[in-house]
Protein backbone atom coordinates (compact mmCIF):
# COMPACT_ATOMS: atom_id res chain seq x y z
CA UNK A 1 0.00 0.00 0.00
CA UNK A 2 1.06 3.47 -0.86
CA UNK A 3 1.61 6.10 1.87
CA UNK A 4 -0.75 8.40 2.53
CA UNK A 5 0.87 12.00 1.07
CA UNK A 6 1.28 15.07 3.52
CA UNK A 7 -0.40 18.56 3.10
CA UNK A 8 0.75 21.51 4.62
CA UNK A 9 -1.09 22.05 8.02
CA UNK A 10 -2.06 25.75 6.55
CA UNK A 11 -2.59 28.70 8.17
CA UNK A 12 -5.88 27.88 9.99
CA UNK A 13 -4.78 25.25 12.33
CA UNK A 14 -4.67 26.94 15.64
CA UNK A 15 -8.68 26.15 16.44
CA UNK A 16 -8.39 22.80 15.66
CA UNK A 17 -5.25 21.61 17.21
CA UNK A 18 -4.30 24.20 19.50
CA UNK A 19 -7.39 25.76 20.77
CA UNK A 20 -6.87 26.67 23.98
CA UNK A 21 -3.54 28.12 23.43
CA UNK A 22 -5.36 30.56 20.36
CA UNK A 23 -8.88 31.08 23.15
CA UNK A 24 -11.08 29.02 21.03
CA UNK A 25 -13.78 27.31 22.99
CA UNK A 26 -11.88 23.65 22.69
CA UNK A 27 -10.17 21.81 24.38
CA UNK A 28 -6.70 21.06 23.40
CA UNK A 29 -5.42 17.35 23.90
CA UNK A 30 -1.58 18.43 24.39
CA UNK A 31 -0.18 22.40 25.16
CA UNK A 32 3.41 23.55 25.58
CA UNK A 33 3.60 22.54 29.65
CA UNK A 34 4.77 18.77 29.01
CA UNK A 35 5.49 19.08 32.89
CA UNK A 36 4.31 21.93 35.38
CA UNK A 37 7.30 24.03 38.18
CA UNK A 38 5.28 23.18 40.79
CA UNK A 39 5.44 19.33 40.91
CA UNK A 40 8.84 19.39 38.96
CA UNK A 41 11.24 21.99 40.16
CA UNK A 42 14.07 20.66 38.07
CA UNK A 43 12.20 21.48 35.27
CA UNK A 44 13.14 23.84 32.17
CA UNK A 45 12.10 26.25 29.65
CA UNK A 46 13.46 26.22 26.11
CA UNK A 47 11.60 29.00 24.05
CA UNK A 48 12.73 30.70 20.21
CA UNK A 49 11.52 31.69 17.42
CA UNK A 50 11.46 30.28 13.46
CA UNK A 51 12.63 32.27 11.16
CA UNK A 52 12.28 31.85 7.33
CA UNK A 53 14.74 32.65 4.56
CA UNK A 54 13.96 36.21 4.54
CA UNK A 55 15.17 36.51 8.37
CA UNK A 56 11.76 36.87 8.93
CA UNK A 57 9.94 35.41 12.01
CA UNK A 58 7.31 32.95 11.02
CA UNK A 59 4.03 34.26 13.28
CA UNK A 60 2.46 31.28 11.93
CA UNK A 61 4.16 27.58 12.41
CA UNK A 62 3.70 25.16 15.07
CA UNK A 63 5.68 22.48 16.71
CA UNK A 64 5.53 19.42 18.50
CA UNK A 65 8.27 18.13 21.00
CA UNK A 66 8.33 14.62 21.96
CA UNK A 67 11.07 13.86 25.05
CA UNK A 68 11.69 9.80 25.52
CA UNK A 69 14.11 8.46 27.67
CA UNK A 70 13.90 5.99 30.58
CA UNK A 71 11.53 7.26 32.83
CA UNK A 72 8.52 9.62 30.67
CA UNK A 73 7.06 10.20 27.27
CA UNK A 74 6.58 13.34 27.40
CA UNK A 75 4.65 15.28 24.19
CA UNK A 76 3.98 18.83 23.55
CA UNK A 77 2.23 21.54 21.01
CA UNK A 78 2.44 25.01 20.92
CA UNK A 79 2.16 27.17 17.95
CA UNK A 80 4.25 30.22 17.08
CA UNK A 81 1.03 32.87 16.74
CA UNK A 82 0.41 34.08 20.62
CA UNK A 83 3.44 35.17 22.14
CA UNK A 84 5.04 38.19 22.04
CA UNK A 85 7.80 38.25 18.87
CA UNK A 86 5.90 35.38 17.98
CA UNK A 87 8.06 33.22 20.08
CA UNK A 88 7.74 29.07 21.06
CA UNK A 89 8.01 28.34 24.56
CA UNK A 90 7.97 24.92 26.42
CA UNK A 91 8.12 23.39 30.02
CA UNK A 92 9.45 20.23 29.95
CA UNK A 93 12.48 18.25 31.72
CA UNK A 94 15.61 17.72 30.62
CA UNK A 95 15.27 14.03 28.90
CA UNK A 96 17.80 11.48 30.67
CA UNK A 97 20.30 10.39 28.84
CA UNK A 98 20.99 7.16 27.72
CA UNK A 99 24.83 5.08 27.76
CA UNK A 100 27.51 7.24 25.35
CA UNK A 101 24.41 9.24 24.15
CA UNK A 102 23.62 13.12 24.28
CA UNK A 103 19.95 13.62 26.12
CA UNK A 104 17.95 15.51 23.17
CA UNK A 105 14.10 16.23 22.79
CA UNK A 106 12.57 15.58 19.06
CA UNK A 107 11.01 18.02 17.36
CA UNK A 108 8.42 18.17 14.60
CA UNK A 109 7.65 21.19 12.68
CA UNK A 110 4.85 22.25 10.59
CA UNK A 111 3.77 25.54 8.86
CA UNK A 112 2.11 27.23 6.15
CA UNK A 113 4.21 26.81 3.14
CA UNK A 114 5.72 23.41 3.96
CA UNK A 115 3.99 20.67 2.32
CA UNK A 116 5.14 17.87 4.11
CA UNK A 117 6.73 18.35 8.05
CA UNK A 118 10.56 18.69 9.20
CA UNK A 119 11.98 16.39 12.03
CA UNK A 120 15.01 18.20 13.91
CA UNK A 121 16.25 17.83 17.59
CA UNK A 122 17.40 19.76 20.70
CA UNK A 123 20.68 19.05 22.43
CA UNK A 124 21.93 21.25 25.12
CA UNK A 125 24.92 23.56 25.14
CA UNK A 126 25.49 22.24 28.97
CA UNK A 127 26.57 18.88 28.12
CA UNK A 128 29.81 19.31 26.56
CA UNK A 129 31.14 16.10 27.55
CA UNK A 130 28.32 13.82 26.23
CA UNK A 131 27.69 16.08 22.76
CA UNK A 132 31.10 15.76 21.97
CA UNK A 133 31.34 12.30 21.82
CA UNK A 134 27.29 11.48 20.30
CA UNK A 135 27.46 9.58 17.27
CA UNK A 136 24.00 11.45 15.98
CA UNK A 137 25.92 14.97 16.46
CA UNK A 138 29.52 13.71 15.15
CA UNK A 139 27.64 12.51 11.87
CA UNK A 140 26.38 15.80 10.90
CA UNK A 141 29.29 18.69 9.34
CA UNK A 142 30.99 20.45 12.21
CA UNK A 143 29.79 23.69 11.17
CA UNK A 144 26.15 23.01 11.14
CA UNK A 145 26.12 20.97 14.47
CA UNK A 146 25.63 23.98 16.35
CA UNK A 147 22.61 24.52 14.71
CA UNK A 148 21.13 21.78 16.80
CA UNK A 149 22.08 22.90 20.27
CA UNK A 150 19.66 25.08 22.84
CA UNK A 151 21.76 27.74 24.35
CA UNK A 152 21.62 28.47 27.72
CA UNK A 153 20.19 31.72 29.22
CA UNK A 154 18.79 33.28 32.31
CA UNK A 155 15.59 31.53 31.75
CA UNK A 156 16.29 28.71 30.80
CA UNK A 157 17.69 27.70 27.01
CA UNK A 158 17.16 28.92 23.67
CA UNK A 159 16.92 27.17 20.43
CA UNK A 160 15.60 29.18 17.66
CA UNK A 161 15.18 27.80 14.10
CA UNK A 162 16.46 28.88 10.78
CA UNK A 163 14.77 27.05 8.00
CA UNK A 164 16.89 28.42 5.05
CA UNK A 165 20.38 30.75 5.28
CA UNK A 166 23.74 30.48 6.52
CA UNK A 167 22.29 29.04 9.78
CA UNK A 168 19.93 27.09 8.55
CA UNK A 169 18.88 24.19 11.03
CA UNK A 170 19.90 20.83 10.41
CA UNK A 171 16.76 18.35 9.50
CA UNK A 172 16.52 15.05 9.78
CA UNK A 173 15.81 12.37 7.06
CA UNK A 174 13.95 9.76 9.41
CA UNK B 1 16.07 -3.31 21.82
CA UNK B 2 13.89 -4.72 18.91
CA UNK B 3 15.37 -4.45 15.48
CA UNK B 4 11.97 -2.53 13.57
CA UNK B 5 13.15 0.20 11.39
CA UNK B 6 10.28 1.97 10.19
CA UNK B 7 9.89 2.98 6.22
CA UNK B 8 10.86 6.24 5.53
CA UNK B 9 9.02 9.38 3.52
CA UNK B 10 8.02 7.56 0.08
CA UNK B 11 8.83 10.48 -1.98
CA UNK B 12 7.13 8.70 -5.01
CA UNK B 13 4.01 9.97 -3.26
CA UNK B 14 4.75 12.85 -1.02
CA UNK B 15 4.81 15.77 -1.69
CA UNK B 16 9.09 17.91 -1.81
CA UNK B 17 9.42 21.13 0.53
CA UNK B 18 9.87 22.97 -2.31
CA UNK B 19 7.19 23.35 -4.78
CA UNK B 20 7.45 27.08 -6.00
CA UNK B 21 3.90 27.37 -7.45
CA UNK B 22 2.96 26.79 -3.97
CA UNK B 23 4.55 30.30 -3.13
CA UNK B 24 5.28 29.80 0.19
CA UNK B 25 7.40 26.63 -0.21
CA UNK B 26 9.89 29.72 -1.58
CA UNK B 27 11.54 30.99 1.89
CA UNK B 28 9.75 28.43 4.18
CA UNK B 29 11.59 24.57 2.31
CA UNK B 30 14.91 23.74 3.90
CA UNK B 31 17.15 23.78 1.04
CA UNK B 32 20.40 21.84 2.38
CA UNK B 33 19.67 18.23 2.56
CA UNK B 34 18.39 16.50 5.03
CA UNK B 35 20.73 14.30 7.51
CA UNK B 36 19.84 10.67 7.89
CA UNK B 37 19.29 9.33 11.01
CA UNK B 38 19.09 6.01 12.92
CA UNK B 39 15.75 5.07 14.31
CA UNK B 40 16.26 5.12 18.31
CA UNK B 41 13.59 4.64 20.95
CA UNK B 42 12.96 8.59 20.51
CA UNK B 43 11.52 7.73 16.99
CA UNK B 44 10.41 4.37 17.53
CA UNK B 45 7.93 6.09 19.99
CA UNK B 46 5.51 8.77 20.36
CA UNK B 47 2.62 10.16 22.12
CA UNK B 48 -0.56 7.95 23.13
CA UNK B 49 -4.21 9.40 23.45
CA UNK B 50 -6.98 7.39 24.90
CA UNK B 51 -10.88 7.57 24.50
CA UNK B 52 -11.19 9.58 27.70
CA UNK B 53 -9.46 12.28 26.07
CA UNK B 54 -12.24 12.83 23.97
CA UNK B 55 -15.12 14.62 24.57
CA UNK B 56 -18.76 13.11 23.62
CA UNK B 57 -19.49 15.64 20.82
CA UNK B 58 -15.81 15.24 19.74
CA UNK B 59 -16.69 12.87 16.66
CA UNK B 60 -19.63 15.35 15.27
CA UNK B 61 -18.72 18.98 14.19
CA UNK B 62 -22.94 19.19 12.58
CA UNK B 63 -22.99 19.39 16.40
CA UNK B 64 -20.37 20.14 18.73
CA UNK B 65 -21.31 24.03 18.79
CA UNK B 66 -24.63 24.48 17.94
CA UNK B 67 -25.49 27.37 19.99
CA UNK B 68 -28.88 28.07 18.64
CA UNK B 69 -29.66 25.91 15.79
CA UNK B 70 -28.71 23.19 13.22
CA UNK B 71 -25.00 24.56 11.20
CA UNK B 72 -26.09 25.50 7.24
CA UNK B 73 -25.13 23.19 4.73
CA UNK B 74 -24.58 19.58 3.48
CA UNK B 75 -23.93 17.37 6.03
CA UNK B 76 -22.07 14.38 5.71
CA UNK B 77 -20.49 11.67 7.17
CA UNK B 78 -16.97 10.50 6.81
CA UNK B 79 -15.74 7.27 7.34
CA UNK B 80 -12.39 4.44 6.44
CA UNK B 81 -9.53 2.77 7.76
CA UNK B 82 -6.35 3.81 8.88
CA UNK B 83 -3.59 1.30 7.88
CA UNK B 84 0.53 0.98 7.40
CA UNK B 85 1.79 -0.15 4.51
CA UNK B 86 1.97 -3.30 5.40
CA UNK B 87 -1.64 -2.87 5.40
CA UNK B 88 -1.77 -3.68 9.17
CA UNK B 89 -5.11 -2.03 10.42
CA UNK B 90 -4.39 0.94 13.44
CA UNK B 91 -6.44 0.44 16.23
CA UNK B 92 -7.11 2.74 18.72
CA UNK B 93 -5.27 6.13 16.78
CA UNK B 94 -6.20 9.51 17.70
CA UNK B 95 -7.56 11.63 14.34
CA UNK B 96 -7.62 15.49 14.62
CA UNK B 97 -9.90 16.93 12.53
CA UNK B 98 -10.56 20.61 11.26
CA UNK B 99 -11.98 22.58 8.00
CA UNK B 100 -14.67 25.69 6.87
CA UNK B 101 -17.73 25.94 7.27
CA UNK B 102 -20.24 25.89 4.36
CA UNK B 103 -19.33 28.79 2.69
CA UNK B 104 -15.62 28.29 2.76
CA UNK B 105 -15.07 30.59 6.25
CA UNK B 106 -12.76 29.31 8.98
CA UNK B 107 -13.45 30.43 12.26
CA UNK B 108 -9.75 31.00 12.83
CA UNK B 109 -9.25 34.97 13.34
CA UNK B 110 -6.45 35.28 10.88
CA UNK B 111 -8.99 34.29 7.92
CA UNK B 112 -10.50 37.55 6.27
CA UNK B 113 -12.55 35.79 3.41
CA UNK B 114 -15.70 37.57 2.91
CA UNK B 115 -18.05 34.89 3.70
CA UNK B 116 -20.31 34.30 6.45
CA UNK B 117 -18.96 32.48 9.84
CA UNK B 118 -21.73 30.28 11.21
CA UNK B 119 -22.86 30.42 14.99
CA UNK B 120 -23.09 26.95 15.06
CA UNK B 121 -20.15 25.38 13.23
CA UNK B 122 -16.62 25.59 14.54
CA UNK B 123 -15.10 23.09 12.04
CA UNK B 124 -12.82 21.29 14.91
CA UNK B 125 -12.89 17.79 15.92
CA UNK B 126 -11.84 14.47 16.77
CA UNK B 127 -12.29 10.31 16.81
CA UNK B 128 -10.02 7.70 17.37
CA UNK B 129 -10.22 4.66 15.27
CA UNK B 130 -11.62 1.06 16.99
CA UNK B 131 -10.41 -1.95 17.67
CA UNK B 132 -10.19 -2.21 13.39
CA UNK B 133 -8.76 0.48 12.56
CA UNK B 134 -11.69 2.16 11.75
CA UNK B 135 -13.02 5.51 12.03
CA UNK B 136 -15.99 7.73 11.62
CA UNK B 137 -17.51 11.40 12.30
CA UNK B 138 -19.91 13.84 11.12
CA UNK B 139 -19.70 17.41 9.64
CA UNK B 140 -20.78 19.93 7.04
CA UNK B 141 -19.27 19.71 3.82
CA UNK B 142 -16.79 22.46 3.75
CA UNK B 143 -16.71 24.98 0.91
CA UNK B 144 -14.08 26.60 -1.41
CA UNK B 145 -12.39 29.62 -0.31
CA UNK B 146 -9.83 32.20 -2.23
CA UNK B 147 -6.22 32.43 -1.15
CA UNK B 148 -3.57 34.82 -1.84
CA UNK B 149 -1.33 32.51 -3.78
CA UNK B 150 -2.01 33.85 -7.30
CA UNK B 151 -4.95 35.39 -9.09
CA UNK B 152 -8.39 34.06 -8.77
CA UNK B 153 -6.77 31.39 -6.38
CA UNK B 154 -9.31 29.07 -4.70
CA UNK B 155 -8.41 25.65 -2.53
CA UNK B 156 -10.84 23.40 -3.46
CA UNK B 157 -12.98 21.52 -0.54
CA UNK B 158 -11.03 20.20 1.87
CA UNK B 159 -10.90 18.74 5.58
CA UNK B 160 -7.05 18.65 7.16
CA UNK B 161 -6.61 15.79 9.27
CA UNK B 162 -3.83 15.21 11.84
CA UNK B 163 -2.52 11.72 12.76
CA UNK B 164 -0.18 10.10 14.95
CA UNK B 165 0.03 6.44 14.45
CA UNK B 166 2.69 4.25 15.82
CA UNK B 167 5.52 6.54 16.40
CA UNK B 168 6.41 9.71 15.55
CA UNK B 169 7.84 8.92 12.05
CA UNK B 170 4.11 7.80 11.32
CA UNK B 171 2.99 11.42 11.84
CA UNK B 172 0.80 12.47 9.44
CA UNK B 173 -0.61 16.22 8.34
CA UNK B 174 -3.04 16.13 5.49
CA UNK B 175 -6.14 17.11 3.23
CA UNK B 176 -8.99 15.06 2.12
CA UNK B 177 -10.49 15.97 -1.06
CA UNK B 178 -13.79 15.62 -2.90
CA UNK B 179 -14.23 13.39 -6.00
CA UNK B 180 -14.98 15.65 -9.07
CA UNK B 181 -13.94 18.87 -8.15
CA UNK B 182 -13.11 21.70 -10.87
CA UNK B 183 -10.71 23.37 -8.43
CA UNK B 184 -7.93 20.27 -8.02
CA UNK B 185 -6.61 20.65 -11.72
CA UNK B 186 -5.71 24.32 -10.64
CA UNK B 187 -4.64 24.10 -6.63
CA UNK B 188 -1.14 23.84 -6.20
CA UNK B 189 -0.86 22.04 -2.97
CA UNK B 190 -2.79 19.88 -4.18
CA UNK B 191 -0.52 19.17 -7.46
CA UNK B 192 2.70 19.38 -5.22
CA UNK B 193 2.36 16.02 -5.00
CA UNK B 194 3.58 13.55 -7.30
CA UNK B 195 0.83 12.54 -9.82
CA UNK B 196 1.15 8.80 -8.42
CA UNK B 197 -0.01 9.97 -5.07
CA UNK B 198 -2.96 12.25 -5.85
CA UNK B 199 -5.43 9.89 -6.47
CA UNK B 200 -4.98 8.69 -2.77
CA UNK B 201 -6.05 12.26 -1.29
CA UNK B 202 -9.43 12.23 -3.01
CA UNK B 203 -12.07 10.56 -1.36
CA UNK B 204 -14.77 8.20 -2.83
CA UNK B 205 -18.55 8.86 -2.61
CA UNK B 206 -19.98 5.60 -0.76
CA UNK B 207 -23.92 5.05 -0.75
CA UNK B 208 -22.70 2.22 1.81
CA UNK B 209 -22.11 4.64 4.52
CA UNK B 210 -24.83 7.33 3.21
CA UNK B 211 -27.54 7.58 5.91
CA UNK B 212 -31.11 8.09 4.45
CA UNK B 213 -32.62 11.13 4.47
CA UNK B 214 -29.79 12.29 7.01
CA UNK B 215 -26.20 12.58 5.38
CA UNK B 216 -23.87 11.82 2.59
CA UNK B 217 -21.65 9.28 2.82
CA UNK B 218 -17.48 9.84 1.58
CA UNK B 219 -14.78 7.07 2.25
CA UNK B 220 -11.35 8.42 2.87
CA UNK B 221 -8.62 5.51 3.82
CA UNK B 222 -5.57 6.47 5.10
CA UNK B 223 -1.69 4.59 4.83
CA UNK B 224 0.69 5.57 7.70
CA UNK B 225 4.11 4.17 7.03
CA UNK B 226 4.98 0.76 7.47
CA UNK B 227 8.02 -1.18 8.42
CA UNK B 228 10.53 -4.02 8.43
CA UNK B 229 8.73 -6.65 10.57
CA UNK B 230 8.15 -9.99 9.47
CA UNK B 231 3.67 -9.93 9.06
CA UNK B 232 2.91 -12.66 11.96
CA UNK B 233 1.34 -15.58 10.42
CA UNK B 234 -1.36 -17.56 12.01
CA UNK B 235 -0.54 -20.85 11.91
FE1 LIG C 1 -7.75 24.74 4.47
Amino acid sequence: MKQTPSQTVGPYFAYGLTPEQYLYDFRSLADNKMVSFTDHPEAIQIEGQVFDGQGNVIPDAMLEIWLKDSENGLFGRFGTGTETGNKFVFHTLKPKPFANEAPFLSVILFMRGQLIHSYTRIYFEDEQALNAKDEVLNSIPAERRNTLIAQKTKYGYRFDIHMQGDQETVFFDI
Amino acid sequence: MSDIIYNKFDWEVQPPHLHPDYKSTVFRAPTKPLIALKQSLAELSGPVFGDFNLGPLDHDLSKNSIVNGEPLGERIVVHGKVMNENGQSIPNTLIEIWQANSCGRYVHKVDQHDAPLDPNFLGAGRCMTDSEGNYKFYTIKPGAYPWGNHYNAWRPNHIHFSLFGANITNRLVTQMYFPGDPLLQYDPIFLGVPPKGRELLISKFDLSITEDNFALGYRFDFVLRGNNATPFENI
